[in-house]
């Protein structure tokens, strides 16, 4: 066993999500770079310009990139041989995100669901846990925007619809969504599983850098398919038209119950921030 | 991009006449902010007959929760955030002399129809642009629903705040044209 102390992931939490709101990824820059020379509509290749001047000011000025600094999403892969000593796994990472959101001036979005009072200090986070081998605890934050997933949304097609159903259904929702969640988007698309673990999967895919090849040969030329269909919906970097529709498709393929044919699409922002650390 | 068009807000009636679906603008003067839960509570109060926290009367309102100022600063980040959750909201304000909005993505077609018969135009700036956009805001002062936190609503005064007319007053969309004009194929 390895001990970790807990207050060392309540400050990995807190700088993970500074990082993540201040700086956009070298994947996300280098996607911007490659959409201006891909984009030909001049309104969208001004669009991705300010995005770029927008990520260089962040940086330089500690203004977060959007002032929606999100809902504080967690992944956390913690090694069976690893033992979090002096204070709850849970309670270190809800600790992090509050002074992460105080400290950084990022914006508090979390309220109750009903009354929407705020809870004013960006907690509860969502937390996912998982198991993995060896005596390491990888934590990923995430700070995910409302008005991307808003635009997000899960299916439970009937097995006959298949591939064809699934195209369908993810051009949809894109092309639906149009303007709405800040494109260029990334979209992360889970087929299989359950109701719940598509929604997660899709999620997940989120965190692939973008430009990386996909790791599943049966996923990799239908994800390529998938990409090309999306950026031929016209919808363009902040939907006012283009071929720059997305940075980036991601796409998870799970086994299902013979009955099933999940399928989620999450869609994330070009404002794609994740930042990891392993402890 | 066609040469931007200065807006001196409040606004009348005239200065929204030759504005065109695409034309880039470029705003200064003073606008107000409310997003969901602002827009809640006026709508609630102009129901209830009370008087607004402000006038509506030529005003623009920005849908934007901006993020808290850092020491030295007036304001964090401040880009739009999607304007359709407003939009069941949005007529009862035009009634009332509202001239524009600014936000980001589409309206629906009530809000469009409401646009044309109040004489009312949509703005759009780019969403998660929110540190470049906090530049062209200069002072910030709440003026009301203070307990709201982010969704309070704030009095800015905004130098060249940049921003595209989406929907003009002769009912034309930009995002519906310009999706058409790039779309590829049958999905289009």
């Amino acid at each position: 066993m390895r001990d970790i102390p807990s207050d060392q992931i309540t400050r990995t939490v807190k700088e993970l999500f500074l990082k993540a709101c201040f700086e956009l990824g070298r994947d996300v820059l280098d996607a911007f770079h490659k959409g201006l020379e891909d984009e030909e509509s001049p309104v969208g290749r001004e669009v991705i310009g300010r995005l770029l001047e927008n990520a260089r000011l962040a940086g330089e000025t500690r203004i977060p990139l959007c002032q929606d600094t999100g809902l504080g999403i967690v992944f956390v892969e913690l090694g069976q041989d690893a033992h979090v000593v002096g204070g709850g796994l849970r309670t270190a990472i809800e600790e992090g995100v509050r002074q992460a959101y105080r400290e950084g001036h990022l914006r508090k979005s979390v309220c109750h669901p009903l009354t929407r009072a705020n809870t004013g200090d960006n907690t509860p986070a969502v937390i996912h846990i998982d198991v993995a081998p060896g005596d390491r605890v990888r934590i990923t934050a995430v700070p995910k925007g409302g008005g991307s997933e808003n635009m997000s949304r899960v299916f439970l097609l009937k097995p006959a619809d298949g591939w064809e159903g699934i195209k369908a259904r993810v051009l949809e929702t894109v092309s639906e969504a149009g303007p709405n969640p800040c494109p260029p988007i990334i979209v992360g698309v889970a087929v299989g599983g359950s109701f719940e673990l598509a929604a997660l999967e899709a999620k997940k895919t989120l965190l692939r850098p973008l430009g990386s090849p996909n790791p599943d040969p049966e996923a990799a030329p239908l994800e390529k398919e998938l990409f090309e269909a999306v950026n031929d919906l016209g919808v363009g970097p902040m939907g006012l038209g283009g071929r720059v529709t997305a940075l980036g498709l991601h796409l998870k393929i799970m086994p299902c119950h013979i009955a099933s044919l999940p399928l989620a699409v999450n869609i994330q922002c070009h404002s794609a921030r994740h930042e990891e650390a392993v402890l | 991009m066609s040469e931007p068009v200065r807006l001196t807000a409040p606004l009348t009636r005239e200065d929204l006449e030759p504005l065109n679906s695409g034309d880039t603008v470029l705003i200064s003067g003073t606008i107000y902010t409310g997003r969901d839960a602002a827009h809640k509570r006026l709508i609630e109060a102009v129901r209830q007959g009370l008087e607004l926290p402000f006038d509506p009367e030529g005003q623009i309102i920005y849908y934007v929760g901006p993020s808290p100022a850092p020491p030295g600063r007036v304001i964090g980040a401040a880009g739009p955030t999607t304007s359709y959750r407003m939009d069941p909201y949005a007529p009862a304000l035009m009634a009332k002399g509202l001239r524009a909005m600014i936000g980001k993505g589409r309206r629906s077609d009530e809000v469009k129809k409401a646009m044309i018969e109040y004489g009312a135009v949509y703005l759009g700036a780019i969403g998660g642009a929110g540190a470049l956009l906090g530049q062209a805001i200069k002072e910030v002062e709440i003026i009301a629903y203070e307990d709201l936190g982010p969704e309070a609503v704030r009095r800015l005064r905004v130098e060249d705040f940049p921003a595209v007319v989406v929907n003009d007053l002769k009912g034309r969309d930009l995002y519906m044209e310009g999706q058409k004009k790039y779309a590829r194929g049958e999905k289009g």
